[in-house]
């Protein structure tokens, strides 16, 4: 009898394990199902344009005219834009979000409790709503301040503020809350002995701040940077709104499209090869964002080591 | 200049919201140089923030309050205007878990000197080696000093702990439980350099080992409950305890008042 009773519930429990296991099992296919399929699809519907156009001419010409009697399909201007505006965004944010995260997490409890709920509202704005505001309030300081630079210069083309610099600015005050939080989650999780055992040495608060504790958490802060980049090479809605949208080079005061906008503003009225074109553009911005994510594996591997303060 | 530490009707509380912790009750106890004091008690019993007073290391924790004075070779550490960078200079640290900074072995060694602004490569070369050198750990890792000290053994961690504290040129050393992580090899070695160590400077150590302090130490400190109960000559103190508290607590036998 117990016997039986035993080998009932051991069968009972084989089934009800091998159940989860295939829930699992499937929870996991699914989501990495999704993120293959895009991939996938973005490969096979970019491939024809590039071969068509040819790579080189396509990712380093520098004439975009998808619709002239003579098309022409260099994206270059575009990548280089993408590149620039996320560069600049990324190194405005990132000494701001750390600073931030120091400072809420080095105040008292109070500051932290108002300051926090305001960072994840600022996680929470949508896209279009910083594009609107960013074209209202940043857009004409930026084009005072463009006037006042470039005045009487003949040949600069004035942007009126819708340009690179503001495209950057509204990318970094968009990436904010992911550095901040990111940062503050991984300088949160420094063990307070570490801290300790720098003061201890005679070091004050601010150089165990800056010479360990930031250090210690420096992974946590560059995979948080590495999300925020991502985040900002692939938004489109609000840097179309700030950026002035034309094809051009990337200089702070010029007008330019980024490889995101750039799908975005194309996509209602392509056609043909102008409309396959845009698959190969997305297949670019993809491959981009794919390096993107490589990036710490590729710099972080020693660990901790040969650093010097 | 010689790491004589005193303390003087030194009374500590900790303040909570829910009222507050005498941890600290009239401690005074005299901490002769170049000897190596151990402090011994059951847990929270005040060794460890006594410990922790002595580079006001206790200030770090919110609601500290204190009363009374420790002096260290004459003057009042608590004084007001105290430059508290160079009184942890002066009293050097080593905590219970090692706690290497995430980088390499040379540059933990050069953390503290670096601050103080020594910049010069020769004369950073010369404080790591004889720093590890003191510390017993220079032949283990002289040829790896650009490593990461998190490669390190749980042992070899810990004496880079202390070599690190030596090297900004300490007079005493405060050492909270500093083998209690430790397997009993690293523990050996560790006692080893104690041993060697309470020549130069003054040590004080935590311990929770009744035959630690009994190997290593030239007098022990008994506390119970926030009280100082006795303190004298190691041996005298283990041989004939001077009260029955420390008696009962020295061969582990439970007893109530």
């Amino acid at each position: 009898m117990m016997h039986k009773s035993s080998s009932l519930s051991a069968k009972r429990y084989r089934l009800s394990d091998s159940l989860m296991y295939w829930l699992f099992t499937f929870c996991g296919i699914s989501a990495v199902a999704s993120v293959l399929g895009i991939a996938g699809y973005l490969i096979w519907a970019g491939i024809p344009a590039i071969r068509e156009i040819g790579l080189t001419h396509f990712l380093f010409g520098t004439s975009w005219r998808p619709t002239g009697p003579e098309p022409s399909f260099g994206i270059l201007p575009m990548i280089l834009s993408s590149l620039t505006g996320t560069a600049l965004s990324i190194s405005i944010a990132l000494p701001l979000g750390v600073l931030t995260a120091v400072f809420m997490l080095e105040s008292p409890p109070p500051v932290c409790q108002i300051l926090r709920p305001l960072v994840e509202l600022m996680a929470g704005i949508p896209s279009v709503i910083y594009g609107m505001v960013g074209s209202f309030l940043l857009v004409p300081a930026v084009g005072r301040l463009e006037n006042l630079l470039f005045r009487g210069n003949k040949s600069h083309i004035f942007t009126g503020g819708a340009n690179l610099l503001s495209a950057s600015v509204i990318l970094a005050v968009m990436i904010l809350p992911t550095i901040i939080h990111t940062s503050e989650l991984s300088l949160g999780a420094v063990p307070q002995e570490l801290r300790e055992a720098s003061v201890a040495l005679g070091a004050t608060e601010p150089e165990t701040m800056f010479h360990t504790v930031i250090p210690a958490a420096l992974q946590g802060i560059l995979s948080g940077a590495v999300l925020g980049i991502g985040r900002a090479m692939g938004e489109a809605m609000a840097v179309m709104m700030v950026s002035g949208n034309a094809v051009n080079l990337p200089l702070p005061f010029n007008s330019v499209r980024l490889l995101a906008g750039g799908i975005a503003t194309e996509m209602s009225y392509s056609e043909g090869l102008h409309r396959k074109a845009l698959f190969s553009v997305g297949l670019i911005l993809f491959v981009l964002l794919l390096l993107v994510g490589l990036l710490p594996e590729m710099f972080l591997k020693p660990k901790g080591g040969g650093k010097h303060i | 200049m010689s790491g004589h530490l005193t303390a003087d009707h030194f009374n500590l509380w900790y303040s909570t919201d829910r009222g507050g912790t005498h941890a600290l009750r009239d401690i005074s106890l005299d901490i002769p140089p170049k000897q190596l004091l151990a402090l011994i008690g059951p847990s929270g019993c005040g060794k460890s923030s006594f410990l922790r007073s002595l580079n006001r290391m206790n200030e770090r924790t919110p609601g500290v309050k204190h009363t009374g004075s420790i002096l260290l070779d004459g003057a009042d550490i608590y004084a007001p205007g105290t430059d508290l960078p160079f009184l942890r200079k002066r009293v050097g640290m080593v905590f219970q878990k090692p706690t290497p900074f995430p980088m390499s072995i040379y540059d933990n060694i050069a953390y503290g000197p670096r601050l103080q602004g020594v910049r010069s490569r020769q004369e950073l070369d010369g404080i790591v080696e004889a720093s590890l050198r003191a510390a017993a750990l220079w032949g283990e890792v002289s040829s790896r000093l650009k490593k990461p000290a998190s490669g390190l053994s749980g042992g070899q961690q810990q004496r880079l702990c202390i070599a690190r504290a030596l090297a900004v040129g300490p007079e005493v050393l405060l050492m909270d439980e500093p083998t209690s992580a430790l397997d009993p090899l690293s523990t050996g070695k560790i006692e080893e350099l104690m041993g060697e160590l309470k020549t130069r400077y003054t040590v004080v150590a935590v311990t929770h080992n009744m035959g630690q302090a009994r190997r290593i130490s030239d007098r022990t400190a008994f506390f119970l409950d926030g009280e100082l109960i006795e303190c004298g000559k190691t041996k005298e103190l283990f041989c004939m305890p001077g009260d029955r508290r420390t008696e009962y607590y020295i061969t582990g036998q439970h007893r109530e008042k």
